[in-house]
């Protein structure tokens, strides 16, 4: 593979070049960053981006990302195969769903309780005739807590958690579902995966193995607001910036996810439109906080946030990235109003570095792992090289170990001092504030590696008890105000470095219309129409 | 002949046998595994590690890897644990795509290179040996992911002549559209074999020219065309050898070519699995090519030893 840098250096030199013309179909050509079609077994690897183009626009959970209504603020959930459900109100662990009348997987069979439940037995049973190991691994990895599931009646469906959680519809958002008659048509998931069955707005049709999956609309899909307006998708794995960004501009494809932040001036002038978005993405890096790191100390960790240039970040970025002023963005109802308001400010963070104990006679020094790529990473060797920069006029000497995402992925699962985390203070990697688990993931005394992903063990007793609380809390408003008290308390005690929130640019030909950016990290293409 | 062939068929029994054991371990001293990369990074470690468990990574690695040759011996490659699917299946189409490329890159590297590095030694110190000379230092130099870009800046995004990335048929190229989508990679793929084969071709027969045999058949008053064919007879071994390498590098796939004009062959799949941890796909992929590595030195021992019958002593 090829360095960032020798990326970069390239798409500029395609982005110069004149604008070309464009197929015009009803057919829309997409290139994902992925490296492979991920799996169509309705619980698609390749993280996000396999969700986003292989899970929900085929195969439907129970409830769904409300991305219709996520323009101007985080997307919510919807109603999607279950059109209603309800919790015990003597048991909070029991969450009734009632199933949608009438709904079909694209094989023709019913979408109806005894299809829910062999699918949950997919997924969680392990003892059961089709249980599907890879799929089980990716959406308990999501989904931990179901515990049990049964059939009502036909049309209703029960699910059991191990423990009250609020947050639970947004876990099972994570599960689609798939037709047990195409399963049992075709005896295997290896099987299925060739001719799959889901029950959303498309249908697989073609799969080229680590060429292209074509998809059609289903034109009897249930929401009839929702049937595709372009009669054909095609997706293509392109994980070379260069290879999708000469794609598009030879008209092999009409969008392009993720075009190289340098070139986008240059798509502009040339008539691609750069779609942006506010989404929940924040770049951090994650202080270690263990004795021996110089992040055990509060004061070190704030210093970090006043002497970090941001808004030079943003600028070599293009304007693809938000300046992170906490978690989550300033704009978010769970922001809150912390003390601290961080912008660029180096003499309060020298100020700040000396009441620690760090001066130019005794200067801060410290070790960051950062990755050459991987998922929502953006371009992590430029950018940190910035900062490195930045912390340098203020005399802070930063180090880097530079890795692949695999290696950091192990890293992150374990503690800061073990052997993978090799000899680190500080993590650079991208991670999703999209629903309230994961701020009990990231940042809970009791979610320390290598239990859930507190990487940096930090702790905070009133931080726990908030989370502890959102957790038995229902009432959506009600935990907004609990994560934007605990919202200051993050900001405040700065257990991370908040650099930037990704803004997901994408590059569309200038015959591609109807795409509403949604601030997840799904998108709905059923209104997109190519002329 | 038989026994030179049969004994060039057992030696290759203990090389492959030595690769697939630096593979393994060399794979295993990479950190991580496939389910670190294929979880996300949400997934708590008692699932990873029951996991692990499930897949057999939790075992002393002499049993992960006799279970594996165990498996193989018995024709079982097993399944990808990234894709599921299984790994005879997506090595063979994977084998198939490379072909397509690599035989006409390999046909034009041979013809191409030997008839540049011909005319090059039959003008020594000439406008063609300088310009034939510096052509093939420049294939071998310049750098294919580079070279590609370029190929695509020109024939695609700005011509608009040809596709800028991947394979637009299933099975083999039936129409001109099908052939469009080959021509570019097999192009880059092509230039390193001309270039060696040129450089080897022009210094094999610049020796054989100065061999006493070329001074008795001029002196017998062959014509010049009679010579070439014997002069090229006797520098046939060398290149050969030089071109059946050369084959051997382009049946491995070019990954950085696979990659940039996105063609799902052998090199892509065995990027994809070495980036994934796929241990399955990736020894296959490994033992696979390393046997067509093999089996092709082989064909070009039995070539040369057709040709030069020294060699079979």
């Amino acid at each position: 593979m090829t360095s960032t840098s020798t990326v970069i250096a390239s798409t500029a030199f395609l982005s110069g070049l004149p604008e070309e013309v464009f197929a015009a179909t009803g057919h829309l050509r997409i290139a994902m960053t992925s490296a492979d079609i991920p799996t169509t077994t309705g619980v698609p690897n390749n993280g996000s981006e396999g969700m986003r183009f292989l899970g929900y626009p085929v195969f439907e959970p129970l409830v769904d990302w409300d991305l219709r209504n996520a323009s101007d603020k985080r997307a919510g959930i919807r109603p999607a195969l279950a059109e209603s459900w309800s919790i015990d109100a003597n048991d909070k662990n029991v969450w009734t769903f009632k199933l949608r009348k009438g709904v079909k997987f694209h094989d023709g069979s019913p979408v109806d309780a005894d299809a829910i439940v062999w699918n949950f037995a997919r997924i969680y049973d392990d003892k059961a005739a089709h249980f599907d190991q890879a799929a089980s691994a990716i959406a308990r990895a999501r989904v931990p807590t179901v515990k049990a599931w049964k059939k009502v009646d036909d049309m209703t469906v029960q699910l059991i958690t191990d423990s009250p959680t609020s947050y639970f519809l947004y876990q099972i958002v994570w599960v689609p579902m798939v037709s047990k008659a195409r399963y049992e048509e075709v005896k295997s998931w290896s099987a299925f995966a060739a001719k799959p069955a889901g029950s959303g707005p498309f249908k697989i049709t073609r799969i080229s193995p680590r060429v292209s999956v074509e998809l059609a609309a289903n034109k009897d899909y249930w929401d009839t607001a929702r049937i595709p307006k372009v009669s054909k998708l095609s997706l293509f794995p392109m994980s070379e910036a260069t290879t999708r960004l000469a794609a598009l501009r030879s008209g092999q494809v009409d969008w392009i996810e993720v075009p190289p932040p340098d070139t986008i001036p240059s798509l502009k002038s040339a008539g691609f439109q750069i779609s942006t978005k506010i989404y929940p993405h924040i770049w951090p890096w994650v202080f270690s906080v263990q004795p021996g790191s110089p992040f055990a100390d509060k004061r070190v960790r704030q210093a970090m946030n006043w002497a970090i240039d941001r808004a030079a970040l943003v600028s070599m970025l293009n304007d693809t990235a938000l300046p992170a002023k906490g978690f989550v963005v300033d704009t978010d109802a769970q922001f809150g109003k912390p003390n601290a308001k961080y912008g660029y400010d180096p003499e309060k963070a020298k100020a700040l570095l000396k009441e620690a104990g760090y001066d130019a006679s005794k200067p801060l020094s410290f070790k960051v792992m950062i990755s050459t790529s991987g998922s929502g990473q953006m371009v992590p060797i430029p950018m940190n090289e910035l900062l490195q920069q930045t912390l340098a006029k203020i005399g802070v000497k930063v180090s880097f170990e530079t890795v692949e995402w695999g290696t950091m992925l192990v890293a992150f699962r374990q503690k800061p001092d073990s052997t993978a985390g090799m000899g680190c203070h500080a993590m650079n990697i991208s991670l999703m504030w999209s629903d309230p688990s994961v701020w009990r993931r990231y940042f809970h005394s009791a979610a320390a590696t290598p239990r859930e992903q507190n990487w940096g063990q930090w702790s905070n007793p009133q931080y726990d008890a908030l989370m502890d609380k959102v957790r038995e809390t229902f009432d959506d408003a009600e935990v907004d105000k609990l994560l934007a008290q605990a919202h200051e308390i993050l900001v405040d005690e700065s257990p991370w470095l908040y650099i930037v929130h990704d803004l997901n640019p994408r590059a569309l030909a200038k015959n591609v219309s109807g795409f509403t950016p949604a601030q997840s990290w799904m998108q709905d293409f059923t209104p997109v129409v190519v002329a | 002949m038989l026994s030179f062939i049969t004994r060039r068929l057992l030696h290759a029994i203990p090389i492959l046998f030595g690769v697939s054991v630096i593979v393994f371990i060399l794979v295993k001293m990479i950190p991580g595994n496939p389910l670190d990369l294929l979880l996300p990074p949400e997934a708590p470690a008692d699932l990873i590690e029951k996991l692990k468990a499930s897949y057999g990574f939790d075992k002393p690695l002499y049993v992960q890897y006799f279970s594996w040759l165990w498996r193989t011996l018995h024709g079982d490659l097993g399944y990808s644990i990234f894709t599921g699917a299984p790994v005879a299946q997506e090595l063979g189409s994977a084998i198939h795509n490379t072909l397509i490329l690599a035989i006409p890159a390999g046909v034009i590297g041979l013809v191409a290179g030997v008839t540049l590095g011909t005319i090059a030694a039959y003008n020594l110190g000439r406008f063609l040996d300088k310009f034939f000379s510096a052509f093939a230092i420049t294939g071998v130099s310049l750098p294919h992911y580079w070279f590609a870009i370029v190929m695509v800046v020109i024939f695609s995004v700005m011509l608009n002549w040809l596709p800028a990335q991947g394979m637009s048929f299933e099975g083999l190229p039936t129409s001109w559209e099908d052939i469009k989508s080959i021509i570019l990679p097999v192009v880059t793929l092509a230039l390193i074999p001309i270039g060696v084969i040129a450089r080897v071709t022009r210094a094999t027969v610049l020796e054989v020219l100065s061999q006493d045999f070329v001074s008795t058949l001029v002196a017998k008053g062959l014509v010049r065309r009679e010579i070439i064919f014997h002069v090229l007879k006797n520098a046939a071994p060398s290149v050969i050898a030089v071109a059946g390498l050369q084959f051997g590098y382009l049946l491995g796939g070019s990954i950085l070519v696979e990659t940039v004009f996105n063609w799902p062959g052998s090199g892509n799949l065995l990027n994809l699995a070495i980036f994934r941890r796929d241990v399955p796909v990736m020894q296959a992929t490994i033992v696979v090519l390393a046997f067509f590595f093999v089996m092709l030195n082989l064909l070009v021992d039995i070539a040369q030893a057709a040709i030069d019958p020294r060699i079979r002593r």
